[in-house]
C-alpha cells in the first residue's frame, strides 16, 4: 500500500497536481475572519480572567482570584442547575413538538405547505422582539395570561422554556420535516402489506429512520441552550432573585452592570470550556461524528 | 443556526469584543487628544437632549468660546447603554472631554482612576457656578465632599403620586404619617383596589421604598455612611426595620399579587395606576410627564402628589427627599482645553439654559429657577417639586447611583429577593453587609 505513495513527485503530496482538491490558501479569508473575531477575543477573554479590570486604565494582574471567586460563588452552582434543567425541559418540549410537527408537515398535501410556512415565521423574528411580545402577553393586569408569572420561580422558568420553544420549534420542525421526507416510501408500503397501522409505522419506521436527524437537532438544542441569553435578559433578568440567572446572564451582569471584566471573563472562559466539552461529549455519545447509515441493508 | 452561533460567539469573548467595537465607534469624535480647539461632550441622547444641543450652539457662538479658543462637539449616545458606552470610551484614547453622569457612585471609578478634574475650587472661586445652583443638589453629586460635577438637567425627586378620583370617592386624604398610610391601605383593600402600583420587574421602583423608609426611620445619615464605603452601615437597625416594614406591606397585599411581572419601563405600572387598578404610585417626578404622554386625561384631572409620609417615631424629616437630584457634567482630566470646558459648564447656570429646561417640562436646579416656574407646562406641579427640593434638609441620591456599580448590581438582586420573598428581612441585611 505504502509503495504507491512514494512513487509520486517529491515533497508534500498534491504538489504539482493542479486539479482536484482546492488549495489550502482558499480557506485563508475564512480562517483569518474566524481567528480575528472568534479565536482572538477568546484568548483575550482568557487572559482577562487572570486580571482585575473595571474597563478603565490597564488590567492589573489578579492571579487566580477571579477563578477562585467563580468556584466559590454559590450562583455558579445555581446557574449550572438552572441551565441543566432548562436544557432538559427545553429539549423534551422542543423535540416532542417539532418531531410530531415535522413528521406531519412532511406530507405532501397543499395545506401542509402553507401551514408549514406559517409555522416557520416565529423563527424569522428576533429573539428580542419575541421576548418583548411575550412579556406584554404575560402582563398580570393587561395580558392574556394574567398571573404573577415572573414573580415565581416555576413561572419564570416555564415562561423561558415556552418562549424559547416558540421561537426554535419551527427551525427544528424544518429539520425533522426534511428528515422525514428522506424516508423511502417503500418502507411504508412494505409495512402496510405486513399489516402495520399508523402508530406501528411511526414507531417502527419513522422514528428509527430519524435517528440522525434527532441527533443533529438535539446537539443544536443542547449546545444552544448553554448560550441562551436575550430571552432571559428581557423576560426575567435572572429573577425572581437569582433563580433563572443562567451563566451567560451572570457574565453579562458581571461585565456590563458591575464592570468587573475580569470576573466576567472568567465566567466566559468557563462557558467556552463547558460548551466545548459538552459538544464533544455529545458527538461521541451519539455517534454524530460517525454518521452511521440508517439504511443498513437497503 | 445563525443566532445560535452568534450567541456562542458572544459568550466566548463579549468583553473584548465590546471594548474593540467601542474603540472604533468612538473614533469618529475628535477626542481629547486633538490639538485644535474643539472638545467633545458626551450626553445621554433622550428627548431632553435638545436642551444641551441648544446650549452647545449658543456656547460655540459666544464670546466665552472665543476667549477659551474652544468649541464643543456634542456626542449623543442613545438608549440605556449609555453607562457601558461611556465606560468603554473613557478607557480608550478617544475619551470625551466633558460627559453626562448621575454623580456619586456613577463616577467613582473615574475619580479613582484619576480621570476627573476636581471642580471644588473652581466652583468656590466662580460666583456664577457657586451661587448658580441649589446647594443640596451640588452636594448630592459630590464624592467625599468634593465636587466633580455641574448640574445640567432637571431635578428628579421621588414622590408619592395618588389618584384624586379614587381618594375623593373613598373620602381619603393623602397620608402624612405612616399610620395614615396603613389606614388608607386597609380601606382601599376593602374596596378591592390595590393600594400601590409597583413596577417590580425593574427592581429600582422597589428600591425607592427602601430608600424612603430608611430615611424616614433612621435619617439620611444611615445611607450616607453606606455611600461612603462603610458596608457595616447596612447593619443599622433602620435598614432592618425598613425591610420588615416592606415585608409587612407585601404580605398585606399593598402592592397586589403580580407586581414582580409589572415593569415601569414598558409603561406597565403607569397604566395600572392611570386606569384606577391601583390608587397610589411611589415614583420619580418623571411619572408626571409619563402620564401626560400616555394618559393625558388622567394626568390633567386625577393625578395628585405629596411627600412620602413621616414614620412615627422615626428620625428622618418628612422634608427629606430621595431620588436623582439631577444629572451632572464632569470634566475629563485629560482634556485638551480645560478653559473651554469650564466656560461651557457656566452656560448651564444661565437663565436661557434654565428656560429651555422649563420649556421641556423639567425643573432646573438653578437658584434662579423659582422665577421661571410659571412658564412651566404645569406650574402647580413645577412649584411643588421645586420647593420640595429647595427646602429639603437632605437629598439622598438613589442608592443604585450613589454606590459603585459592583455594589449596586448585587444590592438590587438582594432587594428583588426581599420583595419576591426569597429572603427574609434579616437575611437581606446579612447579605447586604457582605457586599464589598
Amino acid at each position: 500500500m505504502s509503495s504507491t505513495v512514494s512513487t509520486g513527485t517529491k515533497g508534500r503530496p498534491g504538489k504539482g497536481v493542479r486539479a482536484g482538491r482546492p488549495h489550502a490558501a482558499w480557506a485563508l479569508p475564512g480562517v483569518l475572519f474566524f481567528a480575528f473575531f472568534a479565536i482572538a477575543p477568546m484568548v483575550l477573554a482568557f487572559y482577562l480572567s487572570f486580571t482585575k479590570w473595571n474597563g478603565l486604565g490597564d488590567p492589573e494582574p489578579a492571579g487566580l482570584a477571579n477563578w477562585q471567586k467563580l468556584f466559590d460563588d454559590p450562583r455558579l452552582t445555581q446557574s449550572i442547575t438552572v441551565t441543566v434543567l432548562l436544557t432538559v425541559v427545553s429539549w423534551t418540549f422542543q423535540t416532542v413538538v417539532s418531531l410530531l410537527l415535522g413528521v406531519w408537515a412532511a406530507g405532501r398535501q397543499r395545506n401542509r405547505a402553507v401551514l408549514s410556512a406559517i409555522f416557520f415565521t416565529p423563527f424569522l423574528l428576533s429573539s428580542t422582539a419575541i421576548a418583548l411580545l411575550f412579556y406584554s402577553l404575560l402582563d398580570p393586569n393587561f395580558g392574556i395570561i394574567r398571573g404573577d408569572t415572573f414573580g415565581s420561580t416555576s413561572g419564570a422558568f416555564l415562561a423561558i422554556v415556552f418562549v424559547g420553544g416558540w421561537q426554535f420549534i419551527p427551525f427544528h420542525t424544518l429539520i425533522y420535516q426534511g428528515g422525514a421526507r428522506q424516508i423511502p416510501e417503500v418502507l411504508y408500503q412494505a409495512a402496510a402489506i405486513d399489516g402495520a397501522g399508523r402508530y406501528r409505522q411511526f414507531f417502527s419506521i419513522t422514528l428509527p429512520q430519524l435517528r440522525n436527524t434527532a441527533t443533529t437537532s438535539s446537539v443544536l438544542m443542547i449546545v444552544g441552550s448553554l448560550t441562551y441569553f436575550e430571552t432571559v435578559l428581557i423576560l426575567t433578568q435572572g429573577g425572581p432573585g437569582t433563580d433563572t440567572a443562567i451563566l451567560p446572564y451572570l457574565m453579562y451582569e458581571a461585565g456590563f452592570k458591575s464592570y468587573d471584566f475580569g470576573y466576567a471573563s472568567a465566567i466566559a472562559s468557563f462557558l467556552v470550556v463547558a460548551a466545548t466539552a459538552l459538544s464533544l461529549l455529545l458527538v461521541r455519545l451519539t455517534g454524530f461524528g460517525a454518521m452511521r447509515s440508517t439504511r443498513e441493508g437497503m | 443556526m445563525e443566532s445560535y452561533s452568534r450567541r456562542w460567539f458572544l459568550g466566548a469573548g463579549a468583553t473584548t469584543l465590546i471594548s474593540a467595537t467601542g474603540l472604533t465607534a468612538c473614533g469618529s469624535g475628535s477626542g481629547s487628544g486633538s490639538s485644535g480647539g474643539t472638545i467633545t461632550a458626551m450626553v445621554y441622547g433622550d428627548d431632553a437632549v435638545k436642551v444641551q444641543t441648544a446650549a452647545v450652539t449658543r456656547f460655540n457662538a459666544s464670546a466665552a468660546a472665543k476667549k477659551a479658543k474652544g468649541k464643543i462637539k456634542l456626542e449623543k449616545v442613545p438608549g440605556s447603554d449609555y453607562p457601558a458606552k461611556l465606560r468603554t470610551a473613557m478607557g480608550s484614547p478617544h475619551a470625551p472631554d466633558v460627559f453626562f453622569n448621575w454623580g456619586g457612585g456613577s463616577i467613582k471609578a473615574y475619580k479613582d482612576a484619576d480621570q476627573l478634574i476636581d471642580l471644588t475650587d473652581t466652583i468656590e472661586s466662580d460666583p456664577v457656578l457657586k451661587d448658580g445652583f441649589l446647594p443640596s443638589v451640588l452636594a448630592a453629586g459630590a464624592l467625599s465632599g468634593r465636587n466633580f460635577g455641574i448640574p445640567m438637567r432637571g431635578m428628579q425627586p421621588v414622590m408619592l403620586f395618588y389618584n384624586k378620583a379614587i381618594f375623593a370617592e373613598h373620602k381619603l386624604q393623602p397620608p402624612t404619617t405612616w399610620d395614615q398610610l396603613l389606614d388608607i391601605n386597609a380601606k382601599l383593600k376593602k374596596a378591592k383596589i390595590t393600594p400601590f402600583a409597583l413596577g417590580g420587574a425593574d427592581i429600582w421602583p422597589e428600591l425607592m421604598w427602601l430608600e424612603y423608609l430608611v430615611d424616614r426611620i433612621g435619617g439620611p445619615e444611615v445611607f450616607e455612611k453606606i455611600k461612603n464605603g462603610d458596608s457595616s452601615g447596612w447593619g443599622d437597625p433602620a435598614v432592618l426595620k425598613a425591610a420588615e416594614t416592606v415585608k409587612q406591606l407585601i404580605d398585606d397585599g399593598a402592592f397586589g399579587k403580580g407586581f414582580s411581572s409589572v415593569a415601569y419601563t414598558n409603561k406597565g405600572a403607569p397604566a395600572v395606576f392611570a386606569k384606577g387598578k391601583a390608587a397610589m404610585h411611589l415614583m420619580g417626578s418623571w411619572e408626571y410627564s409619563t402620564q401626560l404622554g400616555e394618559f393625558p386625561d388622567f394626568a390633567k384631572k386625577s393625578l395628585g402628589w405629596c411627600a412620602f409620609p413621616k414614620y412615627d417615631g422615626g428620625a428622618g424629616d418628612i422634608r427629606n427627599v430621595v431620588g436623582n437630584p439631577t444629572n451632572y457634567w464632569s470634566v475629563n482630566a485629560r482634556t485638551s482645553n480645560k478653559d473651554a470646558a469650564i466656560a461651557f459648564l457656566r452656560e448651564c447656570a444661565s437663565e436661557q439654559y434654565a428656560k429651555d429646561l422649563i420649556a421641556n417640562g423639567d425643573i432646573p436646579t438653578t437658584s434662579n429657577a423659582a422665577n421661571l416656574l410659571d412658564a412651566s407646562p404645569n406650574p402647580e406641579f413645577a412649584k411643588f417639586q421645586y420647593s420640595m427640593v429647595q427646602q429639603a434638609p437632605a437629598f439622598t441620591l438613589s442608592w443604585d447611583q450613589a454606590v459603585d456599580p459592583n455594589i449596586s448590581t448585587p444590592m438590587l438582586t438582594e432587594i428583588n429577593k426581599l420583595f419576591v420573598g426569597k429572603s427574609s428581612p434579616s437575611q437581606f441585611v446579612t447579605a447586604l453587609q457582605g457586599l464589598k
